[in-house]
């Protein structure tokens, strides 16, 4: 993550529009990104935060009412916001970066065969005979974990519990080696041990195959699980980016304190947990100032007026909040956040010990 | 001393299809004190909702029974019976978005069961106790005259939750109550339930799966692994000393927003042919004070000296 690594995919100030019911709302409103070959990147944010908006651009998956009036999405040197058809998406979606969706029932065929799920795609994609294909299916539902391989090639998706099917799910997500790797929710319909295995499966395979993972979830405790790095989403735009140690040990935006804060894991028993209150604000409007601003008690008089610019807290890690600026008054921070502050600062300490 | 509420004794739940028997809960015993929360944790398929639902009557119990504020709730009972249960159990839905009438304003949707059972004098009395339960749950009287379509997933719950409330129940059967929310909502509405326990006395039955969530919100923990208990303590019991391999599973699958200790987190495999049951078999034990758990002769000596 210093400097001199090249990112294999760059997000600029990218704005996405959406017209709904004749009225036009912005889902994303100018989000820069850029994703490091190798590493994982978690984003995550509330349902309508736009995280997903933001990889359905990725992946030229927008819907048919939504349009992307401004920005740049380059990859392997080129725009992809430029590609027009669906014939030339087809070279880069699913052969060079490929998702894994949320629900494993809904994004199989139920009436195929779960190889011939896998290995059509390696046919499509790589032009293989059916034989070959197959070889490479049988290949690929061993290293993602099925048991009996050959056996199981030929059930239906219903003979496949949750996890299992996740599984073939990632397996198609594979055949064809992508360069990029996004997982929208990829653990959110299954059981916590289950979700645990799927985690420990996708990491061992992005080791294996060198891929660059994206996650999308809500979930912090998955995101410290994976990532190496996280952007936290508000509203359609990025509010914080840094490492995962940064973001979890050294927040700086008062979103990703009020993230921190509500959840049950950090809270006494008898104290009330810390609930953000109201709700997003509406994207049909023009937001003026900062999108957190009403919901957040930490807002001073400038974030109703004008919208904070993003501030450099370390080389890696940038919150968008005017708490950052030198002329604000200094912020104490809720106590869970300070809670994870010691425990970040005391682990580093613990280590520096254990390698002395 | 604590009063029991309710009390499940011996329940068998059994699913016929023609020929086939599917038993989904099995030797299932617990009671819930007055005033407590009561959590029933497990994964999808454990039988966790399908308790939920024979003590509410949707599902016919096979074997054992039911016993509600002294009374035997399961099996053939009386028209009174029936509908006194009906008004002192009642449920909040895992998803707010199914589980309210499109059609029917929110006035309508909190006094349904207002109407059903006569507990009003006058229209007024009516109108005075729906706003009381909106207000109960931080909505208000102007939302009243408004249809669920207007509201987003947490004020919807919301509406669920006044829906119950309005009823003056003793006793909430509440499944996945926070899962289908976001997570900025969440902690408003386990906040919500919270506080209305304490206004109202109401006890809980917390079903979920979420251990994070069960650790902040319940008394006491049981632990359902394909249709039986497994374990069953005070939460600070069985988060401090789980003993039951399936319960330290669990909770070593839980994940922590806390990314060193993530990364050099441990995941215990359970293996249920790790158990040898075919001499000594297992039984409900209780083998620290108030600390049961699922074991045999052997393994009871083992968990006895596991945290000392």
């Amino acid at each position: 993550m210093s400097d001199t690594k090249k990112p294999v995919l760059e997000v600029k100030d990218l704005v996405v529009k959406f017209r709904v019911r004749k009225k036009e709302l912005t889902a994303i409103r100018s989000a820069s990104l850029d994703l490091y070959d190798g590493e994982t990147l978690a984003i995550v944010g509330e349902s309508g935060s736009g995280k997903t908006v933001l990889t359905k651009c990725i992946t030229g998956m927008l819907e048919s009412n939504g349009r992307i009036p401004s920005g740049s999405i380059t990859f392997e040197g080129r725009n992809l916001l430029d590609i027009k058809t669906d014939k030339d998406w087809e070279a880069i979606r699913g052969a060079k970066i490929a998702t894994v969706f949320q629900d494993p029932m809904t994004s199989l065929n139920p009436l195929k065969k779960i190889g011939i799920q896998i290995s059509e795609v390696i046919e499509k994609h790589q032009k293989l005979p059916a034989a070959d294909a197959r070889g490479i299916a049988l290949a690929l539902m061993e290293k993602v974990g099925i048991k009996d391989a050959p056996k199981r090639f030929n059930d239906y998706p219903f003979q496949y519990s949750g996890g299992m099917r996740q599984r073939i799910v990632i397996a198609i997500a594979l055949a064809c080696k992508p360069r990029i790797l996004i997982c929208d929710e990829p653990t959110t319909a299954l059981d916590v041990t289950i979700q645990a295995q799927i985690l420990n499966l996708i990491r061992a395979l992005q080791r294996d195959f060198g891929f660059t993972t994206i996650y999308i979830t809500h979930d912090l405790g998955v995101v410290a699980n994976v990532a190496d790095r996280v952007a936290v989403m508000y509203a359609g735009q990025i509010v914080e980016y840094g490492t995962v140690r940064e973001i979890f040990y050294d927040s700086r935006h008062p979103y990703t304190w009020a993230l921190i804060s509500s959840l049950p894991t950090l809270a006494k028993k008898d104290e009330a947990l810390f609930a953000i209150p109201g709700t997003p604000p509406t994207l049909f409007n023009e937001i003026v100032g900062d999108a957190f601003a009403p919901r957040n008690r930490y807002a001073l008089n400038i974030d109703f007026e004008e919208e904070p610019p993003f501030f450099q807290v370390s080389p890696t890690h940038f919150a968008k909040t005017w708490l950052l600026d030198p002329k604000a008054p200094p912020a104490d921070p809720p106590e869970a956040v300070k809670l994870m502050r010691r425990k970040g600062k005391v682990q580093v300490e613990d280590r520096a010990e254990a390698s002395k | 001393m604590k009063k029991t509420l309710l009390s499940v004794k011996d329940l068998e739940v059994t699913f016929k299809n023609g020929k086939d028997h599917f038993t989904a809960v099995k030797n299932v015993s617990f009671d819930i004190y007055e005033g407590e929360s009561f959590a029933l944790v497990g994964e999808s398929g454990s039988g966790k909702t399908t308790i939920g639902r024979t003590i509410i009557r949707i599902n016919p119990a096979s074997k054992g029974e039911i016993i509600f504020d002294g009374q035997r709730i399961s099996g053939p009972i009386s028209k009174e019976l029936d509908s006194f249960v009906i008004r002192n159990i009642q449920m909040i839905f895992q998803d707010p978005m199914a589980s309210l009438n499109e059609r029917a304003t929110i006035d309508y949707i909190v006094s349904e069961g207002l109407h059903n059972f006569g507990l009003f004098k006058d229209e007024n009395e009516r109108r005075e106790k729906v706003f009381k339960a909106l207000d109960d749950v931080g909505l208000l009287e102007e939302h009243a005259e408004r249809y669920p379509h207007e509201f987003s997933g947490g004020q919807r719950q919301r509406i669920c939750i006044a829906r119950v409330f309005a009823m003056e129940p003793k006793f909430i059967i509440a499944d996945e109550p926070i899962s289908a929310l976001d997570v900025s909502i969440r902690a408003q509405i386990l906040n919500l339930l919270h506080d209305l326990k304490k206004e109202h006395g109401v006890s809980y039955l917390f079903v979920a799966h979420d251990l994070t969530v069960v650790r902040y919100f319940a008394d006491r923990v049981a632990v359902i692994h394909q249709g039986e208990l497994k374990e069953l303590a005070t939460t600070e019991e069985l988060f401090a000393r789980p003993l039951h391999p399936y319960t330290r599973s669990l909770l070593s699958a839980v994940p922590l927003p806390d990314p060193d200790l993530e990364k050099e987190k441990v995941l215990v495999v359970y293996d249920q042919a790790a158990h040898k049951y075919e001499v000594d078999k297992p039984s409900w034990r209780e083998v620290l004070p108030g600390h049961f758990v699922l074991a045999n002769e052997a393994e009871a000596a083992e968990y006895a000296k596991m945290y000392s």
